[in-house]
């Protein structure tokens, strides 16, 4: 019982009988329950939408129905038959699937190699740069959209993937984390590579690279779970239909005149397995790649 | 450097010293660190600083496709008369306000639930809350937006039938619409914030609650002087991105009206920016509104900052 060794576990709760615990227990773990089904139900309302009709869900308004015998595959079959739709959509989900490759590799790369600089070699630039790591934070990106879509277009690449990706590539939170992450790593590796004759690069890459690799994973997580779900900045460069990524894609079915509601529905909610599928399997490094911030300060 | 990297070199034939020159110099330990940055340095002039500092240029000029003439202050003159701009910063800031006071406290009570022994199957509860940050704006922005559509069988118009209470037009009246806004913003982010704080709470060291217990702590004693104080750079993190990301909120208001609300009940600051910029070409106007944006978004968080005692600590 607690209240005899109340020192060992210390809790809240250890003043308090086992029955009123027991009933503390059941409460909070139903309140746990109620809350995450009030959370799960828009997608659970948008999943029941997409085995009706997508022209029921504009005429009607979208809401649960749970009345099976009316449900039916007809959305997901048209989304997969190979029709004129089906291959638009599959296009935005292969342009999706490349731009987060390109921007998650190269992100990973760049982002590596400069908080490897920053954290592993003690030189005059380096407090400054990291204040500016820092500083650029400060700044919401919206800010530097226009100017930067007026780059773009300088530079010759609107309507590329080159255009999408390279501004965001030296990501300041990625390089952050990294950071954060080989700080703790212990810099007397560099000294013994360097006596065994190794380069500055052939340390950074065989010797350090590898003992990184859960940060790898944490940021190849988060990055791609960003660059899946972009909408604003590649929506202002790509111009080509055919380049579409699906958020863009999808917003396209949106409007009042459309007649392609059976995909709208369907294809979001196919849209979601991919990502649900990544965050089953990778759960852990999901928290890590997010809280590395925010409990150092 | 070039004596130290000659003297090295064996060969005799001027070309392989050069090479090996600058080798070297690649290879040395001082240029090394360079190396690895220059890629920040390169971004951060091209994709940072060219932007950052055409946009303030620009915000003092009217650009026109012939050709930007200055026109001093004339921009933020017109925006400080400029209704639907001064009715965006109110929406702005009202949205940032209200997040704050939703989303900060109440995930913060969860994660102390949850990091209580009172929870039984805590992954399950964390998995789900997080979730819905894992779809896209457009997927939670037309989910949303069909949900609280004006037609009968809309899902919120269905929850007010329920009630004995006639349907109404959630996304063209003032507070319903916020409410839309506030609960998406609620629904995507709660999970998240929450998990902020759990991280937070775990890197507590017990052993402050054992001490507080042996000084005859409460439960809400241990809460507002052991949790709090210890968990000020996770609150600190937290407000500060959910102030930007508050004031800097536009494609939650583009899913459910797509630009164009009704009165501008939903047009934000970012909104207004685009609007400007992209829709109306007018780069020089929507500068000075993304700058506008910069200096209440600076300003706020300084004050939060200085309240917060983060600059006191620094200096002590």
């Amino acid at each position: 019982m607690d209240n005899t060794m109340t020192k060992i576990k210390p809790n809240k709760s250890s003043k308090i009988g086992g029955k009123t615990r027991s009933i503390l227990t059941v409460l909070s773990t139903g309140f746990f329950a109620i809350l995450s089904i009030l959370v799960a139900m828009p997608l659970v309302i948008g999943f029941t939408a997409s085995m009706r009709p997508g022209s029921e869900m504009m005429a009607q308004g979208l809401h649960l129905n749970l009345n099976f015998k009316e449900w039916m595959l007809d959305n997901y079959v048209y989304l997969l038959s190979g029709n004129e739709d089906s291959i638009k959509f599959f296009n935005w989900f292969k342009n999706s699937l490349f731009l987060t490759l390109i921007s998650v590799i190269g992100t990973l790369i760049l982002c590596y190699f400069i908080a490897y600089g920053l954290s592993m070699y003690d030189f005059k630039l380096k407090n400054t740069l990291f204040f500016i790591v820092i500083a650029t934070m400060m700044v919401p990106f919206e800010i530097l959209m226009l100017p930067l879509y007026q780059e773009i277009i300088n530079f010759g690449l609107i309507d590329t993937t080159w255009g999408v990706v390279l501004p965001g590539l030296c990501g300041a939170s990625t390089i952050f984390f990294f950071k954060q992450y080989m700080s703790s790593l212990p810099k007397e590796l560099l000294d013994a590579g360097r006596i065994d004759g190794a380069t500055e690069y052939g340390i950074c890459l065989r010797i350090m690279l590898p003992i990184t690799k859960p940060a790898f994973a944490a940021m190849a997580i988060l990055t791609s779970m960003g660059s899946w779900n972009n909408l604003l900045w590649p929506m202002l460069i790509y111009k080509d239909a055919s380049k579409f990524t699906l958020p863009i894609g999808l917003n396209t079915l949106l409007t009042p005149y459309g007649n392609n509601y059976d995909v709208l529905i369907a294809g979001s909610m196919f849209s979601l397995i991919p990502v649900f599928i990544i965050f089953i399997i990778f759960q852990k490094y999901f928290v890590e790649g997010m809280t590395a911030g925010a409990v150092k300060g | 450097m070039v004596e130290h990297a000659s003297s090295y070199s064996k060969d005799g034939e001027d070309k392989m010293k050069k090479d090996n020159i600058f080798k070297r110099f690649l290879y040395s330990q001082k240029t090394a660190p360079y190396v690895f940055v220059l890629p920040f340095l390169l971004s951060f002039c091209v994709f940072w600083i060219y932007p950052f500092s055409s946009t303030i240029v620009m915000s003092f000029q009217d650009i026109q496709p012939m050709g930007s003439k200055w026109i001093g202050l004339g921009n933020y003159k017109k925006l400080l008369a400029d209704k639907v701009f001064l009715q965006a910063v109110g929406n702005s800031v009202m949205y940032m306000l209200l997040t704050l006071v939703l989303l900060i406290p109440f995930p913060l009570l969860f994660a102390s639930l949850l990091d209580s022994r009172l929870v039984k199957a805590k992954g399950i509860w964390k998995a789900l809350l997080y979730i819905p940050s894992l779809t896209s704006v457009v997927i939670s922005g037309t989910l949303f937006r069909m949900m609280f559509s004006e037609r009968d069988g809309s899902q919120f118009n269905l929850i007010l039938n329920f009630f004995g209470h006639d349907k109404i037009q959630w996304l063209k009246m003032y507070p319903t619409a916020y409410f839309a806004l506030l609960l998406i913003a609620c629904w995507r982010w709660t999970g998240v914030n929450m998990l902020y704080f759990l991280s937070g709470l775990k890197s507590i060291d017990t052993g402050l609650y054992e001490s507080a217990e042996i000084d005859g702590a409460t439960g809400w004693q241990k809460f507002i002087y052991v949790t709090i104080p210890m968990l000020r750079p996770t609150l600190i993190y937290v407000l500060t991105i959910s102030i930007y990301a508050g004031l800097a909120m536009f494609l939650e208001s583009f899913m459910l009206w797509g630009n164009g609300s009704p009165y501008n009940i939903g047009t934000t600051i970012v909104g207004y920016l685009y609007r400007r910029g992209i829709e109306k070409n007018q780069m020089g106007y929507a500068s000075a509104v993304g700058l506008v944006l910069l200096i209440i978004a600076l300003v706020i968080n300084m004050i939060q900052l200085i309240l917060s005692g983060t600059f006191k600590k620094e200096e002590s």
